[in-house]
């Protein structure tokens, strides 16, 4: 099995601060790993050093063989690195097609055209419309993304990265905020399109974490204290305690 | 304020329709602004409207960036000073060929633009306010330093631009049909360029850098390259500018010129394809009216744009998108009311300032107490 993303002795200090606290991770093709951790176990700010928004004081990071660790963030996502993000970052202005459209448009060439109109670019729309429809929003494609619901928002979200084609796809708790009807919605959505992406997923909702992940890995205090199948991650008495609470680790 | 009293409605495909239709009218009208000058024996129509429409290119330019791109540059004069600059000295030094004058001056702004934008970009929010507004104010005080070429006194331009057979500038209505149809083929361009991919990256910068680069956009090549062709536009304004007054000065780049564009924007409707043309045309008209009456125009002409803000969101344009009939007639109103105002007092300022003050602080007082009954019946 080819690893297709791999870090290795990641170190992010904040002053006083050690988010990041010597993170190894890899991630072999088409699985879904989850990186589970309590409040503030610097899920979001590993997150950061993946894509680009923050500079590691040490370690590596490796994608499809390649040293990322110094490359800016567009051409980590043109090198095919997509991310959702944990607080909706969409174009309220734009229709959801629209907002899909721009995705496809960022990693065909660049955007130098003066002329010809985007919205009639049937290359920008198709792929566009082709995303939605993976995620369940074909028929909600020309509503102006700031009338869309929270949980269409989200959806919205993940289609704009699968527009991009990506070979690894970040999910930062994408599942946040939602009810259980639309929970319920994302883990099928996943779930269908498992296998065909890499798919790094943090989450806080432990039944959607189970239902989908291949392998889990525990972060506390910014450090890995174990990865492994979902079935050792629940045994595992030092993740009860740590991550569960001591109650479960009772049980 | 509540925002309840403009909830606005998405905007449906015939309100948007209807300011199109008015702005392709007024662009129209505009065309026989030289007919109606002879028709009415009125030689200052002329000179009016030919101010209008340049500073209307201006604002289009501005509308690019400020409106589409969400770079709110408070020293866009500045190029019109670069634009006119360059004809100016080039004139006072005996090129007139305008094929020279007018390439190399817009060119010119074009690199100027570029060296505020890499300086400024880098900065966000207020910064970037500032910055482009210390910037621009280089330029003018090196306008006022070039003793050369008259100082703070400004220069004389002898001898208009040169096309050869081609165009008579000295002919005022050739002029403003040259100055028309620059801005035509301006309007035009901007439609254009954000409505392509180029225009979608520049829209989507604004409303969200930080995912634009996510999704794999250099963002800061396509915002400076809108900078870029913005300071290009306006310095074609401003070799209008110089062209038609005969004269260049710092002036016409002082930083409340650069606040006079923004708020010609603001008020005929951002990020709209025919606001800034709305806004130029009822700025350059109210100032008219205003200050014939009172050199402290700016008194009354301060709480009117209060107004605006207020009760039309989205400027003349926006009222028209959300068909807001009610508050254009007002506007409209309200620019009689002046203009009745006025020609009753004729030199008095201090009663019609009077009246007008009060006048806005009843309509303030009635838009309170509506939004108050109106949240009341909500509860």
């Amino acid at each position: 099995m080819t690893e297709v993303l791999k870090v290795s002795n990641l170190v992010k200090r904040f002053g006083g601060l050690t988010a990041t606290d010597n993170l190894s991770l890899d991630l072999r093709q088409g699985e879904i790993h989850a990186v589970i951790g309590p409040n503030g176990a610097g899920k979001t700010t590993m997150i950061g050093q993946l894509i680009g928004e923050l500079r590691p004081d040490a370690g590596t990071i490796h994608f499809m063989g390649q040293d990322i660790t110094a490359m800016p963030v567009h051409q980590r996502s043109a090198s095919g690195i997509a991310r959702s993000f944990q607080i909706t970052s969409i174009f309220q202005n734009f229709t959801a097609l629209d907002n899909v459209a721009l995705a496809v448009q960022a990693h065909d060439g660049h955007s130098f055209r003066f002329w010809a109109a985007a919205r009639k670019d049937k290359s920008l729309r198709e792929p566009a419309l082709q995303a939605l429809e993976q995620v369940g929003l074909a028929h909600r494609a020309d509503i102006t993304a700031s009338a869309l619901s929270h949980g269409e928002h989200r959806q919205l979200e993940i289609a704009m990265a699968l527009a991009t084609k990506p070979k690894l796809l970040l999910l930062d708790e994408p599942m946040a905020g939602m009810g259980p009807e639309d929970s319920a919605r994302m883990v099928r959505m996943l779930q269908g399109i498992k296998g065909s992406v890499t798919i790094l997923l943090i989450e806080h909702d432990m039944d959607a974490v189970f239902a989908l992940a291949d392998r889990i890995t525990v972060l506390v205090y910014g450090h890995a204290i174990a990865t492994g199948l979902p079935d050792e991650i629940r045994r595992n008495a030092q993740v009860r305690q740590a991550y569960l609470g001591d109650e479960a680790a009772a049980e | 304020m509540s925002s309840a009293s403009h909830s606005s409605a998405a905007p449906t495909a015939d309100s948007t329709r209807l300011s199109f239709i008015v702005g392709l009218v007024l662009l129209g009208f505009l065309g026989l602004i030289p007919i109606l000058s002879v028709a009415f024996e009125d030689p200052f129509l002329l000179t009016l409207f030919t101010r209008i429409v340049i500073m209307a290119i201006a604002a289009v330019s501005l509308n690019l960036i400020l409106g589409y791109g969400g770079m709110v540059s408070f020293g866009h004069a500045a190029y019109i000073g670069v634009g006119g600059y360059t004809v100016g000295i080039l004139a006072f030094h005996g090129v007139h060929a305008a094929w020279i004058q007018w390439p190399l001056a817009v060119l010119i702004s074009g690199i100027v633009a570029a060296l505020i934008g890499l300086l400024s970009l880098r900065t966000k929010g207020i910064f970037f306010i500032m910055i482009t507004l210390a910037l621009s104010q280089l330029v003018y005080y090196l306008g006022n330093g070039a003793f050369a070429y008259g100082g703070d006194d400004g220069l004389n331009i002898m001898k208009r631009s040169d096309f050869g057979g081609l165009l008579n500038l000295d002919n005022r209505p050739t002029f403003y049909y040259l100055c028309w149809v620059i801005l035509l083929a301006t309007v035009f361009f901007v439609h254009r360029t954000v409505n392509s991919r180029f225009g979608m990256v520049l829209q989507g910068a604004k409303s969200n850098d930080r995912r634009m680069a996510t999704i794999g956009f250099p963002v800061h090549r396509y915002q400076l390259t809108a900078f870029v062709l913005a300071g290009m536009i306006c310095g074609l304004a401003g070799v209008l500018t110089a062209t038609f007054t005969g004269f260049i000065s710092p002036a016409m780049m002082h930083w409340s010129r650069s606040g006079d564009l923004i708020v010609m924007v603001v008020l005929g409707g951002m990020g709209s394809l025919f606001g800034p043309v709305f806004g130029t045309v009822a700025f350059l008209l109210l100032e008219e009216v205003l200050s014939s009456w009172t050199e402290y125009w700016k008194i009354v002409f301060g709480p009117l744009l209060v107004l605006v803000v207020l009760f039309a969101r989205g400027g003349i344009d926006g009222a028209m998108v959300r068909g807001q009939a009610g508050t254009l007639l007002a506007g409209c109103a309200a620019f009689f009311l002046l203009y009745g105002i006025h020609t009753a007092y004729e030199d008095e300022w201090l009663i019609p300032t009077l009246i007008l003050v009060a006048a806005c602080a009843l309509v303030w007082v009635a838009k309170w107490a509506v939004d108050r009954k109106k949240a009341a019946s909500h509860d």
